[in-house]
């Protein structure tokens, strides 16, 4: 019901929705081009992401999904195009800029990419030190303890990534995204490697998490059970454009067949 | 055109590495400087590295002596086996076999340490995290082997020359206190600040080749594998090139 709701705030005026007053473009990605060499990547993807709305964007393996979100979040340069993130275009900032857009925006990698030779609580300590510099050890310790209850792993504490489960390793990786309250986030195949029951677990923790945080999303996926659960919009990234756009409901109907056979 | 391939790879190698050369000098070496990192470091390629460069030391000081002194004694000169030891170890052994045991260590620890860390997008991660990786993971790990290996190597010469002392000692009866008069009167400031020198730049190249070829690595187990691998060898041409180079300059100025 919700899910509809927000969709229905959001999607693209070529689907002819009209955008509710209240939607703010939080990203919005124009005439993003690049490639990797001969492989074209993106050309001409745009995209608008906002407030408080998870977009999910779906591709076959080996679509440079991943490359998208990594543009977002200034990882990877684009070689044409823009892209505006709470109001900066991250294409155009330079270091030090980049760090302050960084601070706003949180990314949970496909691997998890914990610090493997540091212990569960040096890992969320290391981007509250990065980015405020000037917290009182008593308030780093609150927030750990607070983003360990998020995920309800207050005992790992102490422990390190290699004595973790992958379940638990994606809820440490995800309890550090969260740790400095970013506006949005950028979830890299959140439930790839996963069992049913763990990956269903952590879709109801990114919405739970995203109702707690009020965060804005754009996950890359291409587990349908994922899209389905958590998708307000789902995009469909094919040869580098977006190919389709609307709601899981409005793609999961459609009669085009290259839409359809991710449905299938 | 297999000689056209290496020529192409050897001249793209030696232009990235030159660029990435460029970027340490450029950004790496800049406030705000990662002390508490650096000093880690300096403690990891540093003080846990001395056991091994430490034993290695003592053995070659040993096996040293215990070769050379047959040599000597067939000539009558054996009275100046310290003198001969203190200058070869000091000057050019020392240095070298405490490099290269140095490269082999640390220049593959590095390689592969940050090879994984680029696989696993642990380096993203950080950049994520609001720190610039380079400055991190690089400028400290290139700078704590820069100081730490001339450190190392005094070390390892000291230690050495004590082997070399327990070397003397097992065919004859010298006090330490005469063994190291000795070798210290054959011994000036030019033999001891070049090849400390020295080690200087070879600890820089040990540090920035392993950090280079970690974070150019490959995706893969194989990749990091391979970066630690390459990590070594590359240091170890390195250090021989510039030995080569440093030779012939001498041979020249003589």
């Amino acid at each position: 019901m919700e899910t509809a709701k927000a969709a229905d705030s959001s999607t693209d005026q070529k689907k002819g929705t009209v955008i509710a007053p209240a939607a703010v473009p939080v990203i919005t990605i124009e005439h993003l081009y690049m490639r990797f060499g001969p492989n074209i990547v993106l050309q001409g993807f745009n995209l608008t992401v906002y407030k408080e709305e998870n977009v999910v964007v779906l591709g076959k393996s080996g679509a440079w999904k991943s490359v998208l979100i990594k543009c977002v979040m200034g990882l990877l340069k684009p070689d044409k195009g823009s892209i505006n993130v709470l109001g900066d275009d991250v294409t155009m900032l330079n270091d030090d800029d980049l760090i302050k857009v960084r601070s706003k925006v949180g990314f949970l990698f496909q691997v998890n990419a914990l610090y493997d030779s540091m212990t569960v609580r040096e890992n969320l300590e290391f981007p509250l030190r990065r980015h405020w510099i000037d917290l009182l050890q008593i308030e780093v310790d609150a927030m750990v303890k607070e983003a360990l209850a998020n995920v309800a792993l207050e005992h790992t504490a102490e422990m390190m990534p290699s004595e973790l489960s992958g379940g638990m390793l994606k809820r440490i990786a995800l309890a550090r995204t969260l740790i400095l309250k970013p506006e949005i986030i950028l979830y890299d195949e959140p439930t790839t490697g996963l069992d049913p029951v763990t990956a269903r677990e952590i879709d109801q923790l990114i919405l739970q998490l995203q109702k707690k945080y009020q965060t804005s999303s754009i996950i890359i996926s291409h587990d349908m059970n994922c899209v389905k659960n958590i998708a307000d919009r789902v995009i469909l990234l094919l040869e580098g454009k977006c190919y389709a756009d609307g709601t899981y409901d409005e793609l999961a109907h459609a009669t085009d067949q290259k839409i359809k056979q991710f449905f299938e | 055109m297999s000689l056209k391939t290496d020529t192409t790879d050897f001249l793209e190698q030696t232009g990235k590495i030159s660029r990435f050369t460029g970027h340490f000098f450029s950004h790496g070496i800049k406030p705000r400087f990662e002390i508490k990192e650096l000093l880690s470091q300096c403690y990891l390629i540093g003080y846990k590295s001395f056991p091994l460069v430490g034993l290695t030391g003592f053995i070659m000081g040993l096996v040293l002596t215990m070769q050379l002194r047959p040599s000597l004694v067939s000539y009558g000169v054996q009275s100046k086996l310290p003198v001969m030891v203190g200058i070869a170890i000091v000057r050019e052994i020392g240095p070298v076999i405490t490099a290269l045991i140095f490269a082999g260590k640390i220049g593959s620890s590095i390689g592969a340490e940050l090879g994984s860390m680029k696989v696993t997008e642990q380096i993203d991660a950080m950049e994520v995290s609001g720190t610039n990786p380079f400055k991190y993971l690089v400028a400290t790990r290139v700078v704590a082997t820069t100081f730490m290996l001339p450190i190392l190597t005094l070390l390892s010469d000291a230690i050495s020359l004590f082997g070399a002392y327990i070397g003397v000692n097992i065919s004859s009866v010298t006090s330490l206190r005469f063994f190291f008069a000795q070798v210290f009167q054959s011994l000036t400031y030019s033999d001891i600040i070049p090849a400390v020198i020295k080690t200087l730049f070879f600890g820089f190249a040990v540090g920035l080749i392993g950090c280079y070829k970690g974070f150019n690595s490959t995706k893969g187990t194989q990749g990091v594998g391979n970066s630690a691998n390459s990590a070594v060898v590359l240091s170890k041409k390195w250090k021989r090139q510039r030995q080569l180079i440093v030779q012939l300059i001498k041979r020249k100025e003589q």
